[in-house]
């Protein structure tokens, strides 16, 4: 145990140091962003809590297809699926249990009305459930203050995984024009580690005609205004925008659960900051 | 003066090896270095063989099957194992199978995977391929059964079940592939390491394949614990069973005065009540258990006291068996529901070292000699012994009828012989001896092959014991 403790401290140095020094990499290339760290959650708070609701709103339900996406879980309010662990971390379950009429359970939460931004740099340290169906997701969508709808809000998705492909995630936008299988993505996989394994941290930093995808700290994806509109797209990334964290089981992206998908799985969320300039 | 002196040099040397090892931050503490240490070359079969390893072939495989091969590599290196399964009767063997080990162990604690290139000269399953095998004790066996290879190059891994038992180990590489639909093939193996994957993970661990089962026993019986599965997501988030030798496991039981379990996975049943065998390892508890149910005092059959050199024995601890095909043919096809006959030697219970059939569900159950094994020649003999008892109440109207089968299938002859509801008892043994001419229809008994217990459902639980052919 003491082995295992000492190498356990030593990659959280490594990890931390490897913050850092990407923390001051990008603000040299970016010729000078100041992040200052306008809103966070670190989740602290007694094992088996609920969830800070001046900041976060639980979605409820099964939403409309699926929430679009033929999706099989039914979204709860319970601590059974969202709660803190007590050691700084908010959990989201997901679990197979037969309830209002699906076969899963899991919660979905956004900060919409609570917290809504445009540009910045929005963070979040993150463990992934991982086997078939599970499909976890830390992303963004656009407000639908001005009457706007889906694609044209935007959409821009920080970090989501397929469970069946626990060292892959992908970061993508969608917008008119490049919405659903069409949207601009890229993707990430680790050569020696796992998503599900250990933490990571997925960023994005979003300006007024860009935005970069991090994962701990390493830039793998930018889609700037440029290209979208020379593809006679419209860039929709200036108006206030709001977080989502959830876990879906089943659906089109990822496919169903099958037998040897382990259940319960959990999305161990250690902290979401968003910095603004 | 001596043992200072040594003591001294011991100091010397931890320190400077303290010094050497702290630098790059490795993981071991100061109280690892009082154990011996062995290398720690991961690399198995590269291009060519590793420092210090061999290979033996298996008994009854084709003993040249495995060949260096220079033509056939993977990444055009310099040289590849090339594995040829012979087809159904070859007379070099039947198989390809052998292991390769070191001359001295390995400490292999520091990976967590076996990984190899293999490809194949068809689409073809390899039928069995892991580590652990040292032509000795064979202590940590872990091997895969469901590996798949096709014409192209791919790699395979097989995750060690507890990486950190793996501190002198000999056992490298080791294969049993046989041929498929009668036909050979030809397999190629590359670039064989033991490998520390960040990408293998969420380690589960199953006895009895992860059920939860349930025995009702006596006292004194032995069972082992099976179905001992180690299970890790691969990076392609499929999951691979590996299965698992009993060292790599922890046993332990509810209540030691009903059911002991050692370190080897053998249960052994004491007093009346109940008692769960349940396993980790590591800090994992592995999914699965053993409910046994202690019936207590098993009565054993009497045993046989008649000389040896005038019985012909099947089933007895007492004499030497004769060679049998089964005891239990599954003739299911023919509407056999019966269960049982199916242990080690037949064995269903083995209590105090003595073996005895347990048929459930009996409706009919053939034991044979004639498939593989010589038929007996009960020429000279005068009867047939066997010892019955009935594990459930007794009803009139159940009856057991033995039929010997002579010459099976080849212008047979059979006789039989009913055994009526008021010879059976209950939980109590009966001893039989019956004269052979009392089966009638057996005109000739030179070469008998199949042993029938028939009840047609009357009677449907019975131990069995010390069935023998004998002359007075």
């Amino acid at each position: 145990m003491k082995t295992q403790n000492s190498f356990f401290r030593i990659q959280i140095h490594l990890i931390l140091l490897a913050i850092s020094v990407s923390a001051v990499s990008c603000s040299s290339e970016d010729s000078g962003p100041d992040w200052q760290l306008v809103w966070s959650d670190e989740f602290e708070g007694a094992a088996g809590s609920s969830l800070d609701q001046t900041k976060w709103n639980f979605e409820i339900g099964r939403g409309q297809n699926g929430w679009g996406n033929n999706e099989l879980q039914y979204y709860t309010d319970r601590t059974e699926n969202a709660s803190l662990d007590g050691e700084g971390n908010l959990v989201i379950i997901a679990r197979q249990e037969n309830f209002q009429g699906a076969n899963y359970t899991s919660s979905r939460i956004t900060t919409q009305d609570k917290l809504e931004i445009t540009y910045g740099r929005i963070e979040a340290r993150i463990k992934t459930p991982f086997g078939q169906g599970l499909w976890p997701a830390f992303w963004l969508l656009g407000t639908t203050n001005s009457g706007e709808i889906w694609p044209q809000i935007g959409e821009i998705d920080v970090m989501e995984l397929r469970g069946q492909q626990p060292t892959k995630i992908a970061s993508t936008v969608h917008g008119p024009g490049y919405s659903a299988g069409n949207g601009i993505t890229d993707d990430y996989t680790l050569t020696n580690s796992r998503f599900d394994t250990e933490f990571h941290v997925f960023a994005a930093e979003w300006f007024t005609d860009k935005i970069d995808f991090y994962v701990d700290g390493f830039l793998h994806h930018t889609v700037t205004k440029e290209e979208i509109e020379n593809a006679g797209n419209e860039w929709v990334y200036n108006d206030p925008f709001f977080l989502i964290l959830n876990v879906a089981v089943g659906g089109n992206y990822v496919g169903s659960p099958n037998a040897s998908t382990p259940f319960p799985q959990s999305l161990t969320i250690d902290y979401v900051r968003v910095y603004g300039e | 003066m001596i043992t200072t002196y040594s003591n001294t040099m011991k100091q010397i040397l931890y320190s400077g090896l303290l010094f050497i090892l702290v630098l790059p931050g490795c993981e071991r503490s100061v109280n690892d270095l009082d154990e011996p240490t062995f290398p720690t070359n991961p690399n198995v079969f590269i291009d060519g063989f590793s420092g210090g390893l061999n290979y033996a072939a298996f008994a009854g495989s084709v003993p040249a099957a495995f060949q260096v091969d220079t033509e056939v590599t993977f990444d055009n290196t310099s040289s590849s194992m090339r594995f040829e399964i012979p087809e159904v009767n070859d007379p070099r063997g039947g198989y390809a199978g052998g292991t390769f080990f070191t001359s001295g162990p390995r400490d292999l604690s520091g990976y967590n995977a076996l990984t190899f290139y293999a490809k194949a000269s068809e689409s073809v399953p390899m039928d069995i391929v892991g580590f652990g095998n040292d032509l000795g004790a064979n202590t940590y066996v872990a091997s895969v059964t469901d590996f798949r290879v096709n014409s192209n190059w791919n790699k395979y891994i097989i995750p060690i079940p507890n990486p950190e038992v793996l501190t002198e180990e000999q056992g490298m590489f080791f294969y049993s592939f046989g041929p498929i639909d009668g036909k050979g093939f030809t397999i190629w193996i590359d670039e064989v390491k033991f490998e520390n994957l960040g990408t293998i993970a969420q380690p589960r661990f199953e006895i009895f394949n992860g059920e939860d089962a349930t025995t009702s026993t006596f006292t004194g019986v032995t069972t082992s614990v099976t179905g001992l599965n180690s299970i890790y997501n691969l990076p392609d988030g499929s999951d691979q069973l590996v299965n698992a030798s009993s060292a790599y496991f922890n046993f332990s039981t509810s209540d030691e005065t009903v059911a002991t379990v050692d370190e080897s996975g053998t249960i052994t049943t004491g007093v009346p009540g109940s008692a769960v065998i349940t396993a980790s390892v590591g800090d994992i508890d592995a999914d699965g258990s053993l409910t046994v149910e202690s019936r207590g005092q098993f009565n054993s059959a009497p045993t046989p006291t008649r000389d040896a050199e005038n019985v012909i024995s099947v089933f007895s601890d007492v004499y030497d068996n004769v060679d049998v095909d089964y005891y239990n043919g599954f003739f299911n096809g023919d509407g056999q529901t019966t269960q049982g006959g199916t242990g080690p030697g037949g064995a269903d219970l083995i209590v105090n070292e003595n073996g005895v059939i347990n048929y459930t569900q009996l409706n009919f159950v053939g034991i044979g000699m004639f498939d593989t094994v010589p038929s007996i020649d009960a020429s000279e003999m005068t009867h047939f012994h066997v010892d019955i008892n009935v594990n459930e109440a007794v009803q009139s109207g159940d009856f057991i009828r033995l039929q010997l089968i002579n010459s099976v299938g080849n212008s047979e002859t059979s006789g039989s012989f009913t055994i009526n509801s008021n010879i059976l008892l209950q939980n109590t043994w009966i001893s039989l001896d019956i004269p052979l001419s009392s089966f009638s229809g057996l005109s000739s008994r030179s070469e008998i092959g199949l042993i029938f217990f028939i009840s047609d459902n009357s009677v449907s639980n019975i131990f069995v014991d010390n069935i023998y052919f004998y002359k007075n």
